[in-house]
């Protein structure tokens, strides 16, 4: 690295943040210069993304100070924020969706006045000196989610953004239009941008950033220069001891078909296909990996086979008898569980204000005769999985919304489990959770697939997906674009496969 | 890099950690306490000494067996009221219909005391309990059916139902329930004595049910099958319908119950208190009970508490205005500055105010 003495572009000395009880940010360090690309490493839950809306004005740090270029600098809103040039891309896009790419771009600046073709000018110019591709006509609500992103990134730098930060960005891309925004990313660096980058994938912090700041439970633990570094030596940083990387993959035993999808046909609310025409199966004993860009129906296959969600037509065939039609009571006592864990962790399996008895009960409340609830097999549940999984909290009456996401998803796992489905099908199982505790869950997981149970796996990472999985179900715009043998099939393979691109032959390998 | 840097703002709202019962009590007395000041210093203002005023109010609600049973006779509909609208909110169901709940309660039952009255007295007072809850539950449950079928606003529609209610009454005083026998202007006929409820301790009996009621509420809600998917369907519809629920059903379930407590009410103050159906059978009780329930935080047993506070009050405000010859509205105002400051407390349950430069961000321009 160059040591040049010019000012960074943005410090940040001793931030404090804290909500309630909670400090999601302990006396936080971190700079990054312009020209420079800064990765913010940590996993969820250690403050990354207070730290980055604390530098865009979203909230106010309770002590410490921000320097922009060497000047002390008090961001109290966005458009501070925007007024000393510090743009975000956040991980949930900001647009609005019936507005046209331009519309969205000028909403809210001076210009927006101006007439069409001297904005349209000024816009493809940006994108021109960035390598930037986008329709300025376009409708938002047409556009993939790249080219979503891709208007986010020309909305800031219109509004004259030199400091760019980005909250993992690449999580809802696939690995190719992963490389061409790092490709973009490196054109602004050449051109004196600071940029920093929020993410939890090692192998994208690798390739991308010059240094890499990582953080850890609210603190700035240690600032590392890429190039000297590996990713066994960031992990240790982030998770603050050695861990071993491994996912085991038994051989599943005797799989017998024990979930058959035929023509299965969904839509969406708004009247918009969900699933198109999709076919396949789950068999016993085996851990069947769904991937697909986030949005691809995996939300409405699930809620298909839990009976929340009517489809158009096909057929769920589980043992030869059609759930479709049945009510999501019954289709849980035929021994289907689902635990899906939708973005905000707590939507649907859980009731955030309820303690682990009580959620204990949410499918079992029925259970014996009479008016009232028996409490006490759930608690006996409850303490039994605080022993278990070595759930950390205060007692098993707190709310489960006090717990962290780890803990949360550990106690919504472990009821579904304990419930002894012949069906598992889990959604996002360690969206969110410390490396340790992914790696639970692929244990937890395993042992399922070991007892027998055909387990569903609908996963984000696609190398976890390619680990754990025997075989791995594509989707793409609610089509299934092959179904793949996870022994042999490649990640770029699974990449393009995800687009729809290479409607690919995978073929039902056994 | 156009704008300067502003100052940091002059006061900061930050959420406080999660606080002890222990704290939010003693935060909620001291609030009580300021609240009492702040009335002290209202009625100084208007030239009184506050201390004999409150000494009055509390002597004037306890001062005599009669003022006791007096106090406890405002309470009783509040009470019943309270729980019924409790019910829907811990559904999140924003049922501010009481009041329309109470009045068809009270009309269901006025039926029978009018034109049964030759009935056995406790078959006829079975039947009245009855009518009651059916024609509150029957109130309760169109704004709950329209919900499900066309996801109507609820809260609009149970306060609309409100006035349709009164004019109901209004309707029957007018037309075929008017008391011919009184002349000049109409109202409905006293009820029989056999339609009347009887007095246990001086007050008529409908306390009993009323404290029935409160442990049966909470009994409901904490212990049952239907109480617990009543906190599950509150929390998240979508929860619930994962889990099996069906939830249409427990939403007409639940108002359907929410309304016939609130009718009973009615039912019981009609036939305890009144003795006749006037289109002041709920005189606000319902609104109130809004307060009431949120001020117990939707607890059933608080509710009794708050229930009596709010009963001393009223019935205490009624004795300064006749001995010291203050405006009722007076007394409205103390209300209403003890109410800011109890409800006001609750913000600072949760969160605290930091002035600038306090614990702050310390490069201020």
């Amino acid at each position: 690295m160059a040591e040049q003495q010019t000012p960074y572009a943005i410090e940040c000395r001793e931030l404090t943040k804290t909500f309630g009880s909670v400090v999601a940010n302990d006396r936080v360090n971190l700079s990054v210069r312009r020209g420079e690309i800064l990765a913010l490493l940590g996993e969820n839950g250690s403050g990354k993304t207070t730290l980055m809306n604390m530098l865009s004005g979203i909230y106010h740090p309770d002590s410490g100070e921000i320097l922009v270029d060497g000047r002390p600098a008090v961001i109290s809103s966005p458009i501070d924020a925007m007024g000393l040039g510090i743009g975000m891309i956040h991980q949930h896009f900001k647009l609005v969706e019936v507005f046209s790419a331009m519309d969205n771009i000028v909403l809210g600046t001076p210009e927006r006045l101006l007439p069409p073709r001297q904005l349209r000018e000024k816009i493809l110019s940006i994108c021109g000196s960035f390598g930037l591709e986008i329709e300025p006509e376009k409708p938002v609500c047409e556009m993939s989610v790249s080219e979503k992103q891709t208007v986010e990134i020309v909305k800031v730098l219109y509004r004259g953004a030199q400091i760019l930060i980005l909250d993992e960005p690449t999580a809802v891309l696939t690995p190719q239009e992963t490389d061409r925004l790092f490709a973009i990313l490196r054109r602004m660096k050449e051109q004196g941008c600071a940029v920093i980058i929020i993410t939890h994938k090692l192998n994208e912090v690798l390739s991308i950033s010059d240094r890499v700041t990582i953080l850890r439970k609210g603190r700035s633990i240690d600032t590392v220069i890429t190039a000297e570094t590996s990713q066994k030596a960031l992990t240790e940083l982030m998770v603050g001891r050695p861990v071993v990387l491994e996912i085991g993959r038994p051989e599943p035993e005797h799989p017998d078909t024990i979930l058959k999808v035929v023509d299965l046909t969904v839509k969406k609310p708004d009247g918009s296909i969900a699933l198109n025409d999709i076919s396949f199966q789950i068999r016993t004993g085996e851990i069947l990996g769904v991937a697909g860009v986030a949005g691809s129906g995996q939300k409405e296959l699930c809620e298909t086979i839990a009976g929340l969600t009517l489809p158009e037509k096909g057929a769920i065939l589980y043992h030869k008898e059609n759930l479709v039609g049945k009510s999501p009571a019954e289709i849980i006592r035929l021994g289907v569980s689902m635990s899906f864990v939708p973005e905000d962790r707590l939507g649907m399996g859980l009731v955030a204000s309820m303690g682990m008895v009580d959620n204990m009960l949410l499918k079992s409340y029925r259970a014996g005769g009479g008016p009232f609830v028996d409490r006490r097999p759930a608690r006996e549940l409850a303490e039994t999985l605080v022993e278990k999984l070595s759930i950390v909290t205060p007692g098993v009456e707190t709310p489960v919304r006090l717990l962290s996401g780890g803990n949360v998803q550990k106690v919504l796992l472990g009821r579904e489990i304990e419930s002894e489905p012949n069906l598992l099908i889990t959604a996002y199982p360690v969206r969110g959770l410390d490396i340790n505790s992914s790696y639970t869950i692929y244990d937890l997981l395993n042992e399922q697939k070991k007892k027998g149970v055909a387990v569903m796996f609908i996963g984000e990472d696609l190398d976890v997906l390619l680990e754990l999985s025997d075989r791995i179900l594509v989707l793409c715009h609610g089509q299934i674009t092959g179904v793949a043998d996870a022994r042999s099939v490649t990640k770029e393979h699974l990449g393009l496969m995800m687009t729809g691109e290479f409607a690919g032959k995978g073929g039902e390998a056994s | 890099m156009s704008t300067a840097p502003r100052r940091e703002p002059l006061l900061r709202v930050v959420s406080r950690p999660e606080k002890s019962p222990r704290q939010v009590l003693l935060l909620r007395l001291e609030s009580v306490l300021l609240s009492l000041a702040a009335g002290g210093v209202f009625i100084l203002l208007i030239g009184y000494n506050p201390f004999e005023i409150y000494a009055t109010i509390l002597s004037g609600a306890f001062r005599s067996r009669m003022a006791v049973q007096a106090t406890v006779k405002y309470a009783i509909p509040l009470v019943i009221a309270s729980l019924g609208v409790t019910l829907a909110f811990r559904m999140r169901f924003w049922n501010i219909g009481a009041e329309g709940q109470i009045i068809m309660g009270a009309v269901f039952a006025s039926y029978f005391a009018l034109f049964h009255a030759g009935w056995n007295h406790w078959l006829l007072i079975a039947v009245m309990l009855l009518a009651g809850a059916l024609g509150g539950g029957l109130w309760g449950l169109i704004p709950a059916l329209c919900k499900v079928r066309w996801n109507t606003n609820e809260t609009l529609l149970t306060l609309m139902l409100n006035y349709i209610a009164l004019h109901i009454v209004s309707y029957l005083r007018d037309g075929p329930w008017r008391d011919m026998e009184a002349a000049g202007f109409s109202k409905i006929a006293r009820f029989d004595k056999n339609a009347a409820l009887d007095k246990v301790l001086g007050v008529h009996f409908g306390w009993i049910i009323a404290l029935l009621l409160v442990a049966a509420v909470f009994v409901y809600l904490g212990r049952t099958k239907q109480g617990y998917e009543i906190a599950v369907v509150g929390e998240s519809q979508e929860t619930a319908r994962y889990a099996g629920m069906n939830v249409r059903r427990i939403i007409l379930r639940t108002m359907a119950l929410s309304g016939a407590v609130c009718g009973l009410g009615g039912m019981i103050q009609a036939t305890g208190a009144d003795i006749t159906l006037t289109t002041a059978v709920a005189g606000g009780v319902g609104f109130t009970a809004i307060i009431v329930a949120w001020l117990a935080q939707l607890n059933a047993p608080m509710i009794l508490v708050v229930s009596i506070l709010f009963s001393v009050l009223e019935k205490g405000a009624g004795v300064v205005q006749s001995t010291y010859g203050i405006s009722s509205n007076c007394a409205a105002v103390l209300q209403g500055i003890i109410l800011f400051f109890i409800l006001g407390c609750e913000f600072f349950v949760r969160y605290t105010v930091v002035p600038r430069g306090k614990g702050g961000c310390r490069n201020a321009a």
